[in-house]
């Protein structure tokens, strides 16, 4: 009989490996890896928020998400700064942000390894339910999504010529990213969320002839690695975001390496 | 439909004159009269601001049924702002659009790179957006000449074979229209003539009008029934012929370009006059 806190780690991560692939394929395509990095840091100033505010902690990580999201997308638009830098700027000044702030707004003590590396076996029974709901909510959006969201990654401005709108299509995609990221956060931390969405993402690719194929097969490798990752934290007393991502990264390497 | 954008008087072509590129000491642009409804897509006194600059000035065009138009003209000269200002894809600062209700136009962009990271056959890239042209598939790649390649990956074609995907693509809609932003880039100088034939033969078998874009001279101006030169105004138009001789033309292209056009000449089976509108044969060279 695995303990109740066993339990709620595999399923989190188990909720978290299905809803991140289809998101972490058109993050992959669409060259969005910095953009969702930049949004995870940003939500470490959601944590002291919602610390010093005494609210929930995922409320804030989801709200600072959001609005990280936002601002890049406005920022984007005006014309002097390319978005890479814009993305640069975001990402030390949120984090940096954030670290002051868990130090200067005086809420309890703040386990900040536990923020920037995740804490799975901390995963509560309402945090299960949010990803659980949120995650159907978000795949049934990338559903509904998917045929513009391809068309935008294969070539945006025949798309948009065709009569895709590419800021209504990323619009919603960029919603639904900041969703996904603050549930990964929760479980593989901030420094590590981003690499749940794409590093199943770059192992399946050598091995997929279509986008369905690529997001079916980026489960199956996020599903294995966080089994195997949980398994390892187990056995090895090693933190368990950190011990999924090694795995996900052992075997995108090897896809890469071999195919 | 004719569409009334002007929002901003239209400001003088003098106004602009001390900012042209090297092109046009005299402005002296063609002026097509009022919108021809008979087209299937046109502008009149079309321009386009942006941050200050203005990428195209007072652009008059027209592209008709069974029509090559080809825009030609130096790097930034707005060729590509003046075809995405036509197909409403950038907002128009002054000027008047007109669209035939219900166009259909087949678009194929300037670079066409897939990301190789997006596993994708050309088949389920055709049929992109709307599954119904499944059946069509076949046909419209046998048109563009690549019939074998309907089940290979995107990522592996080259550069020459994406084009003929994105010609597809383009087709694949039924488009009356077929709009081509320097569909050669990346194509070797035979691809390149080959390509132009095909443009022609689509013309001809489905009786579409083509508005192309392009840099390079010659072969393009052999297979258009019609030129646009380019340098953010209108510097000259009319028949292949009679823009190659153009002052404006050899000063913007160099004298060179001029004499090698007429070693690409077509032999027409019928002439233009300066407006385009054809006239009996002729024989016996320019108008």
């Amino acid at each position: 009989m695995m303990d109740p806190f066993l339990v709620r780690a595999v399923a989190a991560t188990a909720g978290l490996a299905i809803v991140a692939a289809p998101l972490g394929a058109v993050v992959v395509w669409s060259r969005m890896a910095y953009f969702g990095e930049t949004i995870a840091e940003a939500s470490l100033l959601g944590v002291a928020l919602a610390l010093a505010m005494n609210a929930s902690v995922t409320a804030g990580v989801l709200a600072a998400a959001l609005a990280a999201a936002a601002l890049i997308v406005f920022l984007s638009r005006q014309p002097s700064v390319p978005l890479d830098s814009v993305l640069g700027l975001m990402h030390y000044g949120t984090l940096a942000a954030g670290i002051v702030a868990t130090s200067a707004l005086g809420g309890p003590p703040v386990d900040l390894m536990g923020y920037l590396f995740g804490d799975v076996l901390a995963v509560t029974g309402t945090d299960l339910a949010m990803i659980f709901g949120g995650g159907a909510f978000v795949l049934a959006a990338v559903w509904h999504l998917w045929e513009p969201l391809l068309r935008l990654a294969v070539h945006d401005e025949l798309a948009a010529a065709e009569g895709v709108s590419p800021e209504r299509v990323r619009g919603l995609f960029v919603v639904l990213l900041a969703v996904v990221i603050a549930f990964a956060v929760k479980i593989a931390g901030i420094l590590l969320a981003v690499a749940f969405l794409v590093v199943p993402v770059a192992a399946a690719r050598p091995w997929s002839s279509s986008p369905e194929r690529m997001v079916g097969l980026a489960t199956v490798v996020g599903l294995a690695s966080s089994l195997a990752g949980l398994w390892l934290s187990f056995r090895c007393d090693v933190p368990a975001g950190p011990a999924i991502v090694l795995v996900m990264s052992v075997l995108a390497g090897v896809s890469l390496a071999v195919k | 439909m004719t569409d009334l954008v002007t929002g901003i008087a239209r400001t003088s072509p003098h106004h602009t004159h001390g900012r042209q590129a090297s092109c046009c000491d005299h402005h002296h642009a063609p002026t097509l009269g009022p919108l021809d409804q008979t087209a299937l897509i046109g502008a009149r006194g079309l321009s386009v601001v942006r941050d200050g600059r203005r990428l195209i000035d007072n652009v008059d065009i027209d592209v008709h049924e069974r029509e090559i138009v080809t825009v030609i003209g130096p790097n930034g000269a707005g060729k590509t702002t003046l075809v995405k200002a036509l197909m409403s894809l950038l907002p128009a600062d002054a000027g008047e659009l007109h669209k035939r209700p219900g166009l259909r136009i087949g678009y194929v962009p300037q670079r066409f790179d897939v990301e190789r990271a997006l596993p994708m056959t050309v088949e389920r890239f055709l049929i992109l957006g709307d599954r119904r042209h499944r059946a069509k598939v076949a046909g419209v790649l046998a048109e563009v000449g690549a019939e074998q390649i309907a089940s290979r990956q995107l990522a592996e074609l080259s550069g020459g074979e994406l084009q003929r995907v994105a010609l597809a693509r383009a087709l694949i809609g039924n488009p009356q229209l077929l709009v081509l932003d320097e569909p050669v880039s990346g194509v070797d100088y035979t691809g390149e003539a080959e390509l132009y034939d095909l443009i022609g033969r689509l013309r001809d078998h489905r009786g579409l009008g083509v508005l192309l874009v392009s840099h390079d001279l010659h072969v393009v101006m052999a297979s258009s029934d019609r030129v646009v030169c380019l340098s953010r105004h209108v510097c000259c138009s009319g028949v292949p012929e009679t823009v190659a001789g153009h002052p404006e033309y050899v000063q913007l292209f160099g004298p060179e370009a001029a004499r090698a056009f007429g070693l690409y000449l077509h032999h027409h089976d019928h002439r233009h006059d300066l407006a385009g509108a054809e006239r009996p044969p002729a024989p016996g060279g320019n108008q």
